[in-house]
């Protein structure tokens, strides 16, 4: 994505992104624009390049943000009328460091209000629409992300998965899609979801360009007590192991299992492929399915290793997750009370109607739901029977996939049932909507990395995604995989 | 599992909202609904299964407070406030 020695220039590499994205302005990507201040800064790239000074690994490449990623440029309003007024005095540190290369945020993308959807409809400012089919969703929670990549108005954009909000809208939209492991990239900055899933990752085109984001925003950050040490940019093996032992030094089995599998992670293939029994339901779409088996035949052509896997467990990830996160977001939106920031109700009279009003008239329905789902299963009498159930679950859930992770190196599954449903299908049910997750949330109750890679469109146009799968720390193994994948099949 | 208007009450406050009696029904049908979905992880032994909070099983690190310069100030962090006055955030009356 280099430009100082190319044919081009960051102003108007810039002012391309701008003008698609006024072009494709019906699509309801962005909610924000900053033109003034990209511009800005393309001509301070441009004059760098031109006085042959240092420039940086993405010297003049514009991105997009989802907008739940602070900076002072724009308002951060995570699609919510509650964060609407927020303009942030700081920067992610994981825009910091992609800024630090030269890259120059073009606006900030939409999604659902506070990350919570799976489809971007759930926005304050309306859905985002499918880059293949407007009357069809964009998925979500970063659906804006996903289509300003698709429609090519940038390069790259950013996104956050906790439970699919990253693979699910890249599958919808024809576009690579990657969660890292837990912790690999610094979350400091990003409105927080649910902190013990909550990843940030990227939209691209191709698996190279996330390789090269992954290396430049990977890493331990003193305001992320939940970052790892950098084990991307060292040898993927080597450092597995080390960081492995150095951060699970009181959890013996999945320490050990974990350092086993990466020890056991061939850097170059034939690799041993696991595909899940469990997965193969009557509610998975035939164009999916055959979209997955076609490509299943590709790898043992070039020589790779299939394993059926029967993986029980799975069927429970969904209810896990909708418990355990849920908790999460009533704990972590409580902050949000119009007291030091946001939006404060104009009729409040009292401190209470202050808290109670703001919330009320600020949030999303869908919040208010997850926040008094949250509250419900941390009330007491019901602590036991649901939280404490479903975090017990999750450890069987992770044993699970460290047993598929010892008989394969990497897991590849659809990442959701079906392609991109139609505006509204949905909206009225969250049950259904929730069911569009039940293939992208297990591997964030276990902190895996997840890649969704385009393979195929069905016969109505739509993008059809499947997701590659590996252990803890092997995101580096796994880009490399779908590379050669990438390759293979051109 | 029924959920009854009581409990709907109760969840509101412990979430800090305000809601109409329009928005309890709907919601109130909608949890019900939610509840009864993630209630089958009854079906599922978990006995003696330690729970898991956080994957990387961390712990608490320590380390010596320090003043290190910030993104931002006071003025910036008030500027935030929806209403401040002589460096205090403004809220009405509590007492």
């Amino acid at each position: 994505m280099k430009i100082a020695d190319k044919n081009t220039s960051a102003y108007s590499l810039v002012s391309d992104a701008l003008e698609k994205a006024e072009k494709y302005k019906d699509y309801n990507i962005f909610i924000s624009l900053d033109k003034e201040g990209a511009l800005q800064k393309a001509k301070i790239i441009d004059e760098k390049i031109k006085n042959k000074e240092k420039v940086g690994r993405l010297a003049g490449v514009p991105f997009a943000i989802k907008d739940n990623f602070l900076s002072p440029a724009g308002n951060t309003t995570a699609a919510s009328k509650i964060l609407e007024p927020l303009k942030s005095p700081i920067t992610a540190t994981s825009v910091k460091k992609l800024e630090d290369e030269g890259a120059i945020v073009i606006g900030r993308t939409n999604l659902d209000s506070f990350a919570h959807g799976s489809s971007t409809e759930n926005s304050y400012f309306g859905p985002t629409l499918n880059a293949h089919d407007k009357t069809r969703v964009s998925g979500g929670s970063s659906g804006g992300s996903a289509v300003a990549v698709a429609l090519d108005i940038v390069p790259f954009a950013t996104g956050t998965d906790t439970g699919g909000s990253i693979r699910q809208p890249a599958s919808f939209n024809g576009v690579y899609g990657f969660k890292p492991t837990y912790g690999t990239i610094s979350r400091y900055g990003v409105v927080a979801m649910a902190s013990s899933t909550d990843c940030i990752g990227f939209f691209a085109k191709n698996p190279e360009d996330i390789d090269l984001l992954m290396s430049i925003t990977s890493g331990q950050d003193p305001k992320d007590m939940t970052t790892l040490p950098d084990y991307y940019n060292k040898d993927g093996r080597e450092n597995a192991a080390v960081a492995g032992a150095a951060s699970e030094p009181h959890d013996d089995a999945i320490s050990e299992s974990h350092n086993a599998t990466s020890e056991s992670l061939p850097t170059a293939g034939p690799h041993t492929i696991g595909i899940i029994n469990d997965f193969d339901t009557d509610s998975l779409d035939s164009d999916i399915r055959a979209a997955l088996d076609s490509q299943i035949d590709a790898l043992q052509k070039a020589g790779h290793k299939i394993v059926r896997l029967d993986m029980p467990t799975l069927k429970y990830a969904l209810a896990v997750y909708y418990i355990v996160v849920p908790a999460e977001i009533a704990s972590n939106l409580s902050r949000h009370d119009g007291i030091r920031y946001g939006y404060r109700s104009k009729d409040a009279r009292t401190l209470d109607e202050v808290y109670g009003k703001s919330r009320s008239e600020g949030f999303m329905p869908e919040n208010k739901r997850r926040i008094m789902i949250g509250n419900f299963v941390l009330s007491s009498g019901f602590y036991d029977a649901y939280y404490l159930k479903a975090e017990q679950a999750r450890t069987l859930i992770i044993k699970e996939y460290e047993k598929a992770f010892s008989k394969c190196d990497f897991i590849l599954t659809p990442v959701s049932p079906n392609p991109a449903f139609k505006l509204g299908e949905k909206t009225s049910d969250p049950v259904a909507m929730y069911l569009e997750d039940v293939m992208s949330v297990p591997l964030n109750l276990a902190g895996l990395p997840g890649l969704a890679i385009p393979v195929a469109k069905n016969k109505d146009g739509l993008s059809i995604g499947l997701q590659l799968v590996g252990p803890r720390r092997s995101d580096k193994a796994l880009l490399e995989f779908a590379k050669s994948i990438k390759k293979e099949g051109e | 599992m029924k959920i009854t208007s009581v409990e709907i009450d109760h969840l509101a406050e412990l979430s800090n909202f305000s809601l109409s009696e329009q928005e309890k029904q709907n919601l109130g049908q909608d949890l019900e609904n939610i509840i009864g979905y993630i209630s089958q992880l009854d079906e599922l032994d978990t006995k003696d299964v330690e729970p898991t909070y956080q994957v990387f099983e961390m712990e608490n690190v320590w380390r010596e407070d320090e003043i290190l310069p910030q993104e931002t100030d006071r003025d910036g962090l008030l500027a935030l406030a929806p209403d401040a006055q002589d460096y205090q955030i403004k809220v009405p009356k509590v007492l």
